[in-house]
C-alpha cells in the first residue's frame, strides 16, 4: 500500500484552496485490522489525508522549494466515523503563511455532512536539518500527476498552473529513458 | 487608543493556552517558556503565527530565537556564551532578563531562559504598549 491518503483534486488555487477526493473502499488494507466488524477509516488517516490536502497546497505555493512537513495538529474535531463506499471530500484552505512555516484549515464533508474538522501547522526544514529534497523528482511528479494537480490547478487569477521546471526535468528524463527502452526492444523483435 | 500590558498579557496567555495546552493559571509572567510550560522548539512557531494575528504585527525569527548567535563560534566557548556573546544577546533581546544566565551562561541552559513576562515584553516593546 502506498502512502496516499488522497484519490486526486478537484480545485487547486495556489496558495489559497484546495479540494481533495478520498474514496473508501473496504479493499483497503486500512479496514483489515482497525475495529474489527465494524469498518470505520481510522481518523488519524483522515488527517493525513487532510494533510496532504493542505501540505501540496503550501508546498506548491513556492513551486516546492520548501520541504513542508507537518509539525502541528492544533485542532481536530471529528463529527462521525467515515466508512467504506463512501467519499470523504477534503477542503482546505491556508489561513497564514511565513518564512518559516503556515496555518491550515481543512474541513472533511461526505457529501453535505460535515465530518471532521482540523487545524494544521506546517514548518518548512531549514538548514539545521539534513540537506536534499524529501522524495525521489521522479516520484513526487508522477504522484502530482496522479493526484490531478496539473488538470485543476489555477493560479488566483484563473491561469493554469504548471510543473516546476526541476520536477518536469525528472519527468522528461524519466520518460525518456523508458521510450529508448521501448525503442531497444522493438529494435530486437 | 494604545493598547495595555494588561491587555497584552491576556493576549499572550490566550495564544499560549491555545498553542500549549496548558491552563490559564500555569501561565504567570515568571513561568518559563519551555521549563515551566513545556514549550518545545515547533511550538515557538505556532506562538508567533498566533502573537503575530493576535496584535497585527510582524515577528521575525531571529529575535525569538538567536540560534545564529548561540551557533557562532566567536561568541561561544567551550559551551558557555562569551561576554560579547551575552552582549550580543542583550542587544537583540532587550526584553529578557539575562542576570541567571550571566551566573552560569550554558548554551544548553539558554533554551529555558525566556519567560512569558519576557514575551510580554517583546510585544509591549513591539506595538507601544501603554
Amino acid at each position: 500500500m502506498r502512502w496516499f491518503w488522497i484519490d486526486r483534486f478537484t480545485e487547486f488555487v495556489r496558495g489559497r484552496r484546495a479540494v481533495a477526493l478520498k474514496a473508501l473502499a473496504l479493499s483497503e488494507e486500512q479496514f483489515d485490522g482497525y475495529t474489527p466488524g465494524f469498518a470505520t477509516m481510522a481518523s488519524s488517516l483522515m488527517i493525513e489525508g487532510m494533510a496532504q490536502t493542505s501540505g501540496l497546497l503550501v508546498g506548491e505555493m513556492e513551486g516546492f522549494s520548501q520541504r513542508v512537513v507537518l509539525a502541528k495538529i492544533g485542532k481536530a474535531i471529528f463529527h462521525r466515523p467515515a466508512m467504506p463506499g463512501e467519499l470523504l471530500r477534503y477542503e482546505a484552505s491556508i489561513t497564514d503563511a511565513k518564512g518559516d512555516g503556515a496555518l491550515a484549515s481543512v474541513n472533511a464533508f461526505i457529501e453535505d455532512e460535515l465530518v471532521a474538522e482540523v487545524d494544521l501547522m506546517f514548518a518548512f526544514l531549514d538548514e539545521r536539518f539534513p540537506s536534499g529534497p524529501l522524495f525521489e523528482p521522479v516520484d513526487f511528479a508522477a504522484m502530482l500527476r496522479n493526484f490531478h494537480m496539473y488538470d485543476v490547478g489555477r493560479t488566483p487569477d484563473g491561469q493554469p498552473i504548471e510543473m516546476p521546471a526541476f520536477y518536469a526535468e525528472a519527468e522528461r528524463a524519466a520518460q525518456a529513458k523508458y521510450e529508448g527502452i521501448g525503442a531497444a526492444t522493438n529494435a530486437k523483435r | 487608543m494604545p493598547v495595555t500590558k494588561d491587555e497584552v498579557y491576556k493576549k499572550v496567555q490566550t495564544a499560549l493556552v491555545d498553542a500549549l495546552g496548558v491552563d490559564d493559571e500555569e501561565v504567570t509572567p515568571q513561568a518559563t517558556m519551555v521549563g515551566d510550560l513545556g514549550a518545545e522548539s515547533i511550538d515557538f512557531l505556532d506562538i508567533v503565527f498566533k502573537l503575530e494575528k493576535a496584535f497585527g504585527i510582524e515577528i521575525p525569527r531571529k529575535e525569538l530565537s538567536p540560534e545564529d548567535i548561540l551557533t557562532n563560534a566567536s561568541f561561544v566557548q567551550d559551551g558557555k556564551v562569551t561576554a560579547a556573546g551575552i552582549a550580543e544577546l542583550k542587544k537583540r533581546m532587550p526584553f529578557v532578563d539575562f542576570t541567571k544566565f550571566e551566573a552560569n551562561p550554558q548554551v544548553r541552559e539558554f533554551s529555558n531562559l525566556l519567560t512569558v513576562g519576557d514575551l510580554c515584553r517583546y510585544v509591549e516593546g513591539k506595538i507601544g504598549a501603554a
